[in-house]
């Protein structure tokens, strides 16, 4: 049963992918309505298959690494719908859903990795909850980016081909990509204090400097000092956007670090 | 009865004709009076714009009715001889007349593709004439239904979306920074006529302050009194640049007078909020090397005309599906005119009526199943002759019509009264006599057409 819905959501992610990269290359906006609709019918396939897995797994149990992910790639699609709704703005979805596919596919790749920490108290799966959903928003922060860098050089550049049309304005990017990280990153930080106290429970020491643990300590450092930067000496705009591209690959390299850590206890 | 469109246009016509033939507005009711005073003139309604003067008209015949109409044109002007004018005159008529009308008021045929006053002036013409009873069935619905296919064209392409003038093309470009134009403010330094221009749309869109400087200090007071603005004295204007997120420059200055280090400082300033900043002058006043300066935009002339470019030619693209969608509307158009012949609404409303007592003594025969063949025949008899004397005087009369000038209307009654227009001519089942949803929808599609909106007709009269 799972296993038929994990194919239904793939494959509409796919030809939605395909649908809304062809609507942002277009003129037409004929496309945005089929794109979206695909998107909303496969979400829903995903609520479903999401909603089979929590039931299935008894509570005990702890998360694994691919339902972190399909979790993750679900939070996106919420995400790109709800703010779809509210601001009618399409082009979203040729940059997010591709990444939701990315992140579902990669979660049915890679091996099922059962976490180093045994489960006490559930703190387990608010760790791995609230880090996800930090992670959720620094996406949309690094999608708000790039569309802004896509956007500021089309201005500059003067080309106003079709994107440029279907893009929107540079602030609404910049607000987004502020709104996102401001709600990422206590997120991010209530996720690491979850998973020390988690750590503290299983292990007796709250860091153990693992890649994991590592990469979530640089990566929330980082996005500290951009949320600061913004807020005091008015890193906004371009720099804003640059520094959460960057920030983006610190979130990779901190899930490939959990994907290390798994490898390295089991083999 | 032909639909009939004589005129010419800046298509056919230079503007030393089309200017003599222009109909003020004062004077179009006396103009359509006189066309229908013609004979064999049935209906007319005459539009006259500053781009084209034509006349749409219903007539008898079609030879007679070009003849009336050319001479209705030359009489109009006295200076100008039917010589003169007949070069310049193209004439339609039937589906190509009404494919002209439809094209004209969706603007596929104006000078700027898309422009949206043509529509208003036809809307005016059609109140003018409706007001002097010059039109009749015909040409009621035939420029309602050119408004709406109008309507259709401008929402379902976006063929008058884009910019096409320089100083609006600025507002679309600021769009393209600040997503709301409220609470922005702009400033203006000089005042140039495009850049003064440029300022009053941005306004229209919504910004919320202007902040004005020229040379002369009592013109920026004069100006911001204009604008709603405030004046900022000439010399201390780059201080106050930080403050604005739009700077529209335009000056007769021949160098630049807005460096790369002022804006980079602005920008500094305003915490690398975007800045967007429009070189309207010719010699340049802003140093192109802004365009260098990170959360600055730069846009000079060239780059506006470049834009509006571009959007003449998308709105031509825009315009071959319009093209498309007028070509639809023109055959349900030309069904109507079809039904509007008086042969086929008495052949429709004979099987009509037939059907409905076909079904109706059938469904009593099924339950009289004890009657003899002669009372049969006799509740058979007693059937047709109630239909026969029901329809009787509808049909005496559309026949007795059908050369008057009012042919049509009766036929147009006759065929809502018994909505045959759901039907073709062949007998019908009965259940779909009743109601004809159809028949709805075209009429409240009518009557909001029909509600001309007098207070926004005013803005249109404005060419």
């Amino acid at each position: 049963m799972a296993a038929v819905c994990f194919m239904i959501t793939l494959v509409l992610y796919i030809i939605a992918t395909v649908s809304f990269l062809s609507y942002s290359l277009r003129r037409s906006e004929a496309l945005s309505q089929v794109s979206l609709g695909l998107t909303a019918v496969g979400f829903a396939s995903h609520t479903f298959l999401l909603g089979a897995r929590m039931f299935a797994a008894s509570s005990a149990a702890p998360p694994s690494f691919s339902d972190a992910l399909s979790f993750f790639a679900w939070m996106i699609i919420l995400v790109l719908l709800v703010v779809e709704l509210r601001h009618r703005i399409h082009v979203l979805g040729s940059f997010m859903v591709p990444l939701a596919l990315v992140s579902l596919v990669s979660a049915a790749a890679l091996p099922d990795t059962e976490p180093t920490l045994q489960p006490v108290f559930k703190t387990l799966w608010f760790h791995v909850t609230l880090s996800m959903l930090g992670a959720v928003g620094f996406t949309v922060a690094f999608v708000a980016g790039v569309m802004y860098l896509i956007q500021d050089r089309l201005l500059k550049s003067k080309q106003f081909n079709v994107l440029y049309s279907k893009l929107p304005a540079l602030d609404f990017l910049d607000h987004l990509n502020q709104q996102s990280i401001v709600l990422g990153f206590p997120l991010l930080t209530l996720g690491i204090v979850t998973g020390a106290l988690s750590a503290q429970f299983a292990r007796g020491s709250y860091v153990s400097w693992n890649p994991e643990q590592t990469g979530a300590l640089v990566t929330w450092l980082f996005y500290f000092i951009v949320l600061l930067g913004r807020l005091t000496i008015g890193w906004r705009a371009k720099r804003a956007a640059y520094l959460t591209v960057i920030g983006f690959a610190c979130v990779i390299l901190t899930l490939v670090g959990v994907v290390l850590k798994g490898h390295s206890t089991l083999s | 009865m032909h639909l009939i469109v004589v005129g010419l246009s800046h298509k056919t016509a230079p503007v030393e004709i089309r200017e003599r033939l222009a109909v003020p507005e004062s004077r179009l009711g006396e103009a359509l009076s006189r066309l229908c005073s013609y004979p064999g003139v049935k209906e007319g309604v005459l539009l006259s714009t500053c781009n084209r003067v034509e006349v749409y008209s219903v007539v008898d015949d079609i030879e007679t009715g070009y003849g009336r109409i050319q001479e209705f044109l030359a009489d109009t002007h006295l200076s100008l001889s039917s010589e003169q004018l007949t070069p310049h005159l193209y004439w339609h008529t039937g589906d190509r007349a009404i494919g002209h009308l439809f094209r004209v008021a969706a603007s596929l045929d104006s000078m700027i593709i898309g422009e949206s006053q043509i529509l208003g002036q036809l809307k005016n013409s059609f109140e003018v004439a409706l007001a002097h009873k010059t039109t009749g069935v015909i040409m009621n619905k035939v420029v309602k239904k050119a408004i709406s296919v109008a309507k259709r064209v401008r929402t379902e392409t976006k063929i008058s979306e884009m910019a096409v003038s320089v100083s609006y093309a600025a507002v679309e470009l600021a769009k393209k920074i600040f997503s709301n134009l409220h609470e922005k403010t702009v400033l203006l330094v000089g005042a140039g006529e495009m850049a003064k221009l440029a300022a009053r749309h941005l306004i229209a869109h919504g910004v919320g302050h202007v902040r004005i400087t020229t040379r002369t200090p009592q013109h920026a007071v004069d100006l911001a009194d204009k604008f709603g603005g405030t004046a900022v004295p000439f010399d201390q204007f780059k201080d106050d640049m930080a403050s604005a997120d739009i700077v529209l420059v335009s000056t007769g200055a021949a160098h630049y007078l807005i460096g790369a280090e002022d804006v980079h400082r602005a920008v500094e300033e305003r915490m690398n909020r975007p800045m967007f900043l429009i070189d309207i002058s010719v010699p340049r006043n802003i140093d192109p090397a802004v365009r260098h300066v990170d959360n600055a935009f730069l846009f000079d002339i060239d780059d506006l005309k470049h834009r509006v470019e571009q959007n003449r030619a998308e709105r031509v693209q825009e315009a071959e599906k319009a093209e498309r969608m007028v070509l639809e509307e023109v055959t349900t158009m030309l069904d109507w005119m079809k039904s509007l012949e008086v042969t086929p609404t008495i052949v429709a409303l004979r099987n009509h009526v037939d059907g409905m007592k076909r079904a109706e003594v059938d469904k009593v025969l099924a339950r009289l199943s004890h009657l003899s063949p002669q009372d049969r025949e006799l509740v058979e008899g007693l059937a047709s002759s109630i239909v026969n004397k029901l329809i009787h005087r509808t049909m005496v009369t559309l026949k007795a019509e059908v050369n008057s000038s009012s042919g049509p209307a009766f036929v147009e009654a006759a065929r809502r009264f018994f909505s045959l227009d759901r039907q073709s001519p062949s007998v019908q089942p009965i259940e779909t006599c009743t109601e004809s949803p159809s028949y709805q929808t075209e009429s409240s599609a009518e009557s909001g057409v029909e509600d001309p909106a007098p207070e926004t007709s005013i803005h249109r009269r404005v060419r």
